[in-house]
């Protein structure tokens, strides 16, 4: 057991009535980091947070979460973790300040204490003015500032958000993306589920899910560049048709249309796979380029073919 | 942990506020039960719809008429010709009671012991046929049976000494009402009290709020006692309503202490709250604490005393009775109210109530689980 893991887990796996929602994970998280589970719905992101959180009993491995194992010790561990959930959790009709008041007090702050956490809490997620709306009357983007503030408000050491942008507009998904790493700047480990190219391209660290399978674990960089394809571009006429050409041959992964080009994910196999892709495509231009972490994702999870 | 209770109580309170039509329930609620109630519920029948079938030309049967509708018991609408109309006439529903006198009324009369002492073989002067399938009915009609004829014959009254004197305390003009008020508070806190809670938990969790609820370090215990408190108040001020406006409305005497009362009620309340908690953490859904509710609550009408005498009941249903909390709180609400007893004469009942709390806070803690699976 390394002391600088915030998350250890062996052989993690969960089944609902003989379905293996999650199955035999191994995760090694580093205390301070931001790391993510990309996956499709259903691939067991979910499942694998409410484990992590003490919420579901995993039906084998072992969890380790700060140090400790989970089992037996959920709440003495629940004290120093933040969950925010995948929907809203907190009280509709109950206004921003009662609601953080209330979790305040669930957490034992005391009242000048308290005074002074959610005074912070609410100029730092922009909700000051707003203590006396009703949360069920809020846009998604304050809600969500208004469950990350409940959910950090007695300053967990580990933060578990599951899909926590995934009812808010794309600007508000930058600021909140710019929150998270003020957080982990000062020290919180971060645990964030999504199934955004984007957001999971931001992470320190990553795992690949699929049907409750890890499939990849590194970070972006890492997983780009131990990618077993080779990503070339083709531009030209008839891309469709080319398409549907290319995805017979066993040496392209994958084939998918961005624009006026076609990209191609070559085999690692092929050493030269811009000369051997030319004479595949007839008159069209061939160019090389670098992996994207959608590259990453579709040679992972192996879902190209019936896919794209 | 006491603040952690306090977070809770506090939140209830603030949701309640919010929620007008709740808001307007625990108000409403007694107000328009013990409105209807008090009026509607009546054991002493009167006024039943009558008809005769007179096949006597005698100047008594009139009379005898007259003197059945002075009593008030029943109201003659109807004259038959003979029996088998006023049989179809019964059936039919048009009246409860049919009074019959024979052709020979005249000289059944000479021979009744009020005119002739006794000196014959005495029949029946007449007979009254009854709709004997509700009691009620039946049982009032039967009080007209023994009607003394004296002053119908305008003979001197005979001076019948009865076997035993009957006193009737704390009631003595019979008024159902009396009766009804302290039993329907009962009736009326079953019924909020665990409506409130049966969805306390179920709702927290249809909505989304458990999830986060459970991640924090708030105990099953706590989140319990919190959830309540604010009920206990709302109970109490229930009790007041009733009570209050019972006494104004239809003049039920407050004889006990209000002391013992309240500490009746709040235990009462209490139990009640529990139970709600308890099918609270049962029920998967907001539709199916409703209908544990309303499971609860029909025995708690129909078997804690409330309708029908305790004593009855079948032994087996005494039983079950005894289970329910309402049953122990009828008992002790119209002692304390009617009869002046104080919470110690009703130890037993205080002590079941107060058991009821302890077990079902604990059943409802053990069972909510801090889990998803």
């Amino acid at each position: 057991m390394s002391a600088d893991l915030a998350i250890e887990t062996h052989g993690m796996s969960r089944e609902f009535s003989g379905v293996t929602a999650v199955d035999q994970v191994d995760l090694a998280i580093t205390t301070g980091s931001i790391y993510g589970f990309l996956g499709p719905n259903g691939c067991g992101k979910s499942t694998s947070i409410r484990m992590l959180t003490g919420l579901l009993t995993p039906s084998a491995g072992e969890i380790k979460v700060l140090g400790e194992n989970l089992f037996g010790a959920e709440e003495r561990i629940r004290r120093r973790i933040g969950y925010m959930t995948q929907k809203f959790s907190l009280y509709d009709n109950l206004s921003v300040l009662e609601n953080l008041e209330f979790v305040a007090r669930i957490y034992g702050l005391k009242r000048s204490e308290r005074r002074s956490r959610l005074a912070e809490l609410l100029s730092l997620y922009e909700l000051a003015g707003r203590e006396k709306q009703l949360a069920g009357s809020m846009s998604g983007g304050q809600k969500q500032r208004l469950a990350l503030a409940a959910a950090t408000l007695h300053r967990p050491e580990l933060l578990f958000l599951d899909e926590p942008t995934s009812a808010v507009d794309p600007e508000n998904r930058r600021e909140f993306w710019e929150r998270l790493f003020d957080l982990c700047d000062q020290g919180t480990t971060i645990l964030v589920s999504t199934h955004y190219m984007d957001e999971a391209e931001r992470c320190h660290g990553l795992a690949i899910l699929e049907r409750g399978i890890k499939r990849a674990d590194g970070s972006p960089q890492q997983l780009m560049d131990a990618m077993n394809a080779q990503v070339i571009e083709v531009a030209g006429e008839d891309l469709r048709s080319l398409k549907q050409a290319l995805v017979k041959l066993p040496e392209v992964l994958s084939a998918a249309q961005i624009g006026s080009r076609l990209r191609v994910l070559v085999d690692r196999k092929i050493a030269d796979p811009k000369r051997w892709l030319t004479p595949q495509v007839a008159q069209r231009s061939l160019i090389s380029v670098p992996p994207s972490l959608e590259d990453v994702f579709v040679t992972c999870t192996g879902g190209d073919r019936h896919v794209a | 942990m006491l603040l952690r209770i306090w977070a809770v109580v506090v939140k209830e309170l603030r949701q309640l506020s919010r929620d007008r039509m709740t808001f307007g329930m625990i108000v409403m609620i007694p107000l328009v039960q013990l409105m209807l109630f008090g009026y509607a519920i009546n054991t002493d029948a009167r006024h039943l719809p009558a008809g005769v079938v007179n096949l006597s030309d005698s100047a008594y049967a009139p009379r005898i008429v007259a003197a059945m509708q002075a009593s008030q018991v029943v109201d003659f609408k109807f004259n038959y010709a003979s029996l088998k109309e006023a049989e179809a006439a019964i059936t039919k529903g048009e009246v409860k009671s049919v009074l019959y006198l024979p052709p020979d009324l005249a000289e059944r009369l000479v021979r009744h012991p009020s005119a002739s002492g006794g000196q014959y073989l005495a029949q029946p002067v007449g007979q009254w046929l009854v709709d004997g399938s509700d009691t009620v009915v039946a049982a009032t009609i039967k009080t007209l049976r023994q009607m003394p004829l004296y002053d119908v014959m305008d003979l001197p009254p005979i001076d019948t000494v009865p076997s035993f004197e009957v006193v009737q305390y704390f009631n003595p003009e019979q008024r159902s009402v009396v009766n009804i008020v302290p039993g329907l508070l009962g009736v009326i806190l079953t019924m909020t009290m665990v409506m409130f809670t049966s969805a306390a938990i179920v709702r927290e969790r249809e909505q989304g709020n458990m999830e986060f609820l459970i991640t924090t370090p708030v105990r099953p215990m706590e989140l319990m006692v919190g959830k309540i408190m604010p009920y206990v108040l709302v109970g109490l001020i229930q009790v007041t309503i009733v009570l209050g406006a019972g006494h104004v409305l239809f003049d039920v005497p407050f004889r006990g202490g209000i002391d013992s009362m309240a500490l009746a009620s709040l235990l009462f309340i209490c139990a009640s709250l529990t139970l709600g908690l308890v099918i609270s953490t049962i029920a998967k859904t907001q539709l199916q604490s409703m209908q544990l509710t309303i499971f609860i609550l029909l025995p708690s009408i129909l078997l804690s005393g409330f309708m029908f005498p305790y004593e009855a009941m079948p032994m087996a249903a005494q039983w079950i009775a005894e289970a329910l909390p309402a049953t122990h709180f009828m008992r002790m609400s119209r002692a304390i109210v009617l009869r002046d007893a104080e919470v110690m004469d009703l130890s037993l009942d205080a002590l079941w109530l107060l058991g009821f709390t302890a077990i079902g806070l604990l059943v409802a803690s053990l069972r909510f689980s801090k889990r998803l699976d």
